[in-house]
């Protein structure tokens, strides 16, 4: 994929654009828990309260002593590779475009025998491997087995390469340029090795200084667009949608009200449009054009990143109705991921705590820098990761949350 | 006026606009989701700018049929303010758009030139002595006219150059405190319109006192007409304004059409 | 397995085979009337004689053995529906054998039937093991190919065994084949053409791997008096065994579950390796192939190089194997594959060998393997039959 300038190879017009495929994306519910790890980056496993034994494939029980508590637990995934064999031949027409392709059998250091992909450097019945849980086209976990202190970018694996989002030679549009997030996205993505870059301004007579310098680069494109106007969403995804690899939604409205603090409807209403109702408006016009390219080549329509808020999950009342919106959008963006789950186009979920912006000055920290969300959502498309909580604070309610939201909800009701 | 040479006025009347020697000028901007709001501090509540949702065209929405909700501010675009907009006319009799008297909706406008002056200065303020140098040239202001300050601010189409906001916030002209209340005391005018957003310059929070415009004029009653366009296409006396606001109940203002009847030029 | 009861008083008769063809668009229903019916004229029985019945297939659904007994206006007192593909013609037989014996049917027909239809073998494999569909099928959707390459990989690494030793044992089945008149691979074979066949996935190759097709085996178990009123000729069981997720430990499937009870097997039977004439293996994979071989005990573990290198496998060699072509040379007709080890031995132990025939064939060893639930086999079985002593 990559020239001696890193441009990518112009697409040939003449040739018809594949469509979709996915692998299979059948999964028992009790393998889906791989999954649901898989999505936030994490390999895990089964392991049995009673008798510790750990296991894999997924069962409804221990295997050993028929234990019915199972707990998932993170699994390092270090072992040994029992045998290879590179596939020239394949049932299913996903891999038929993708052969060859290499698959192993490791058993690891923790007892299971795991069937994964395996990358270039992991090779030879004997080695030692690492594997990790990766989301696959069909938003499913695969695992894949690295030789240890194996670096290289699944990227450049044919096999493997639809395992990671990168914006490595694609075109990205981030919805809001102007805004600290935005322009510090910008600059990432930038060094990441984009393509080009489109940064979307709303109320173009508000200046930009910082978007302006950014601008200089010819990589990067300003365009208008206001997430409010549905003609505005309209056109700009007739004039550049089309050519849109991932598209990174940072747009909101942000303010620090409950219910009481401010009275009257507008404020909320003003988060809702553009919170919730631009990425309704915006997923309209935009995700048929990428779920009919995500098969496309050189660089195919890859990922859909939407910016919500950790408060997304469990109201924070000092910023009552901003919660309200961003939880509007979540719901909304699980839907748009089903939509899109068979077109193998990745919509990612990222659940920042606050920001490090004036309308949380009164909020102690930590909060998040731009340059520390930009971080977190470029490792994360490099990753294919879907479900992403950057910085401490956000996962520290992730996991109050995942163990009893009630708690949570009475802590965040007293203060936090 | 007897019955009788009234109906004879409005007969001539829709004969001069048949037969072109009365011309319809438009002094209203299209209403369109880029044409930029108002714009106050952040922590604010702010208005809403023009926004059109398509209800069916045509389709499964609606087969034989196209229409649109839309939604905006009563004060978008090209609008009118009455005087209850402002805390100086809160009180007033008749001062919402559902309650001014029909008879103040169709007046005189008196069109001053500040164009070249604007051009060099985005906040330009319009003083008495520009308006008595003017009255010298043009006559005095007949009383329960509109003053409409021309600047040809119209004229720029780039959202950001009509704006004109910086650092410092928007530079945009208008008049200073003493011509508005000039324009009062001394000559009793209907009303104020401009072509930027705002009857007071930009600047005017700067102003003794701060907004003296809105101040003045909805606090005697007064009403604003602003955000107007093809004002380089009046007389400087002797056109007349239609201007009836949206019948909005306790409305502080609304969008608008402005026509303007003027005598067609001499072919 | 002492203590287990013989098998004097129950034979088995009347191999069926319904011609194999690529693809049908005949249902499995319509392959196993046709094997039942075989059944019938081939015993001169009444359909109502039938009162029991092991039924065996892939492409039956929705249906299950019970719908048979409607569909083909069957009143049984016996039914057994064996979902263990390869291995389901052993165990089918062991089923069989008890219920005659105990006296719970009297005449039980045992069938294996299959179609195949354009999709039939990818939504075989969808819907194989739940343990497949989450742990196999995500990597590359070889199905069984990719499990048996990881382990033909292993096993040659482990025990020494090349590509032309596999090849010599196809290249002997395709011998054996060629006067097969059900086989649908009648073309000989050469050891240069099995070792430049395309890869499928390495180290297998094309010839390495069966061919789906539509087809049926059967075969009636009674109680020997029974086969003698109707002047069949009828075989002997001397001993079966069943064994199934044996080693769950071992890493690898470098053994199945025929090493744990093959000693058990022989004494039961009361015979020695040396005297079976014939051995038909379920040879998906010719890895397998070799490995039941082995682990019945016919040579020591890890021994597999030597012993194909000084042994000959068709019909006229010293270690006949597959007899009639076995399924990589006739064809898997789905789960029939598992049965037709069977009906060819039992046409090789009643001297009547649709294709070429062992001279003196007395004692047959059939061995059956199954149902790739994710990484090996869990699923296997072994018979040895004998020809009647007249």
């Amino acid at each position: 994929m990559s020239g001696a300038s890193g441009q990518r190879p112009r697409k040939n017009p003449l040739l018809r654009t594949h469509v979709p495929l996915t692998p299979p994306a059948a999964r028992s519910r009790i393998a889906l828990r791989l999954t649901a790890a898989a999505a936030r980056g994490r390999f895990e496993l089964q392991v049995c309260r009673r008798c510790a034994h750990v296991q894999y494939p997924p069962r409804e029980a221990c295997e050993r002593c028929l234990g019915l508590e199972l707990d998932w637990k993170a699994e390092r995934g270090a072992g040994e590779l029992l045998a290879e064999t590179t596939l020239h031949h394949s049932h299913e027409e996903y891999f038929r475009l993708r052969l060859p392709c290499r698959i192993g059998l490791v058993r690891l250091e923790s007892g299971p025998t795991l069937v994964t992909f395996l990358r270039a450097g992991a090779r030879g019945v004997g080695s030692r491997v690492l594997v990790a849980a990766h989301l696959d086209r069909a938003g499913q976990a695969v695992l894949v087995a690295r030789a240890v202190g194996e670096q290289d970018s699944m990227a450049e694996d044919r096999a493997l390469r639809e395992l990671t989002c990168s914006a490595r030679q694609r075109k990205i549009l981030v919805t809001d340029g102007k805004s600290a997030t935005g322009q510090a996205l910008i600059r990432g993505l930038l060094q990441t090795g984009a393509e080009l870059v489109w940064a979307g301004t709303a109320e173009p007579w508000k200046p930009a200084p910082g978007l302006d310098e950014l601008a200089r680069d010819p990589r990067v494109t300003p365009v208008p667009l206001d997430l409010t106007d549905s003609d505005s969403v309209r056109e700009r995804v007739a004039q550049i949608g089309a050519k849109v690899d991932i598209l990174i939604n940072n747009a909101e409205l942000h303010r620090p009200y409950g219910i009481g603090a401010r009275y009257g409807v507008e404020v909320a209403r003003a988060e809702m449009d553009l919170n919730y109702f631009g990425l309704l408006r915006l997923a309209q016009e935009l995700a048929p054009v990428m779920r009919a390219r995500s098969a496309d080549a050189p660089a195919s329509a890859v990922a859909w990143v939407n910016i919500l808020s950790i408060y997304a999950l469990s109201s924070f009342p000092a910023q009552g109705t901003f919660s309200a919106s961003k939880a509007a959008a979540y719901s909304l963006s699980q839907c748009l991921r089903a939509e899109l789950q068979r077109s193998g186009v990745r919509v990612m979920h990222v659940f920042p705590g606050p920001l490090d912006e004036s309308w949380n000055e009164q909020l102690p920290g930590p909060k998040l820098s731009p340059e520390a969300l930009a971080r977190s959502v470029l490792g994360a498309l490099e990753d294919g990761i879907e479900d992403v909580y950057p910085g401490d604070l956000a996962q520290e309610w992730l996991a109050r949350w995942r163990e009893d939201p009630k708690v949570l909800e009475r802590e965040l009701a007293a203060g936090g | 006026m007897k019955r009788h040479s009234a109906a004879r006025t409005l007969q001539a009347l829709i004969a001069g606009i048949a037969r072109g020697g009365i011309r319809i000028v438009d002094l209203s901007h299209t209403l369109t989701p880029e044409f930029p709001p108002l714009v106050l501090p952040p922590e604010l509540g702010q208005s809403w700018p023009f926004r059109v949702e398509t209800i069916s065209r045509y389709d499964e929405r609606g087969p034989a049929w196209y229409w649109n909700n839309f939604s905006c501010g009563e004060h978008t675009g090209t609008h009118f303010d009455a005087p209850i907009h402002w805390v100086s006319g809160r009180n007033l009799p008749h001062n919402a758009t559902d309650t001014v008297p029909l008879e103040r909706l169709l007046a005189p406008a008196c069109v001053i030139d500040c164009s070249r002056e604007a051009a060099a200065d985005a906040d330009f303020l319009l003083t008495v002595d520009a308006v008595r140098a003017w009255e010298a040239e043009h006559g005095p202001i007949p009383p329960r006219s509109w003053l409409l300050m021309r600047t040809d601010w119209s004229k720029r189409t780039d959202p950001a150059a009509y704006q004109n906001l910086d650092e410092q916030g928007q530079h945009t002209p208008g008049p200073d405190a003493a011509v508005v209340r000039f324009l009062i005391e001394e000559r009793d005018i209907i009303g104020f319109g401009t072509e930027t957003i705002g009857t007071d310059a930009g600047q005017a929070a700067h102003l003794q006192p701060p907004y003296p415009c809105h101040s003045y004029m909805h606090g005697s009653g007064r009403y604003g007409l602003q955000c107007l366009t093809n004002l380089d296409l009046l007389p400087a006396q002797g056109a007349v304004l239609i201007c009836p606001p949206l019948k909005i109940r306790q409305g502080s203002g609304s969008p608008l059409r402005v026509l303007a009847l003027m005598a067609a030029e001499a072919p | 397995m002492s203590g287990r009861a013989r098998y004097d008083e129950v034979v088995v008769a009347v191999p069926v085979t319904v011609p194999y063809v690529r693809y049908s668009i005949r249902g499995a229903h319509w392959f196993a009337a046709r094997a039942l019916a075989g059944l019938l004229s081939g015993s001169g029985l009444a359909k109502s004689a039938i009162d029991g019945l092991c039924f065996s297939s892939f492409t039956l659904a929705p249906d299950t053995a019970i719908a048979l007994t409607q569909h083909l206006g069957l009143t049984l007192s016996w039914l057994d529906h064996i979902p263990l593909g390869g291995a389901a013609g052993i165990v089918a037989l062991r089923r069989a054998l008890r219920a005659v014996q105990s006296g719970d049917a009297a005449v039980v027909a045992c069938v294996a039937a299959d179609t195949n239809q354009v999709h039939s073998f990818r939504r075989t494999l969808e819907h194989f093991s739940q343990f497949a569909q989450d742990a196999v099928y995500p990597y590359g959707a070889g199905g069984p190919n990719a499990s048996f390459a990881l382990l033909t990989a292993r096993y040659m690494r482990e025990f020494g065994v090349r590509r032309e030793d596999f090849g010599k044992l196809c290249v002997a089945q395709r011998q054996n084949a060629l006067a097969f008149p059900h086989a649908l691979f009648r073309k000989p074979l050469t050891l240069e053409q099995y070792l430049r066949a395309r890869p499928i996935a390495e180290p297998l190759h094309l010839l390495d791997c069966v061919m789906p097709c539509a087809g049926a085996e059967a075969f009636l178990v009674m109680r020997r008096e029974r086969a003698r009123d109707l002047g069949l000729r009828a075989v002997a069981v001397l001993a079966t065994s069943e064994r199934h997720n044996a080693f769950p430990e071992d890493a690898l499937q470098l053994r199945g579950g025929w090493a744990l009870d093959r000693e058990a097997l022989f004494a039961a039977a009361g015979i020695s390796h040396q005297d079976v004439d014939l051995v038909q293996t379920y040879d998906d994979y010719p890895v397998m192939s070799l490995m039941q071989i082995e682990d019945l005990g016919f040579f020591a573990k890890g021994e597999a190089a030597q012993f194909v290198r000084t042994h000959s496998f068709t019909t006229d060699g010293d270690f006949p194997v597959n007899t009639s072509g076995g399924q990589l040379s006739v064809g898997q007709a789905g789960a029939a594959g598992g049965f037709l080890g069977l009906t060819e031995a039992l046409r090789q132990l009643t001297g009547a060998a649709l294709g070429a025939q062992v001279a003196n064939a007395r004692c047959a060893v059939v061995s059956g393997f199954g149902i790739i639930n994710y990484d090996r086999g869990l699923a296997c079985g072994a018979a040895i039959l004998a020809a009647q002593t007249p």
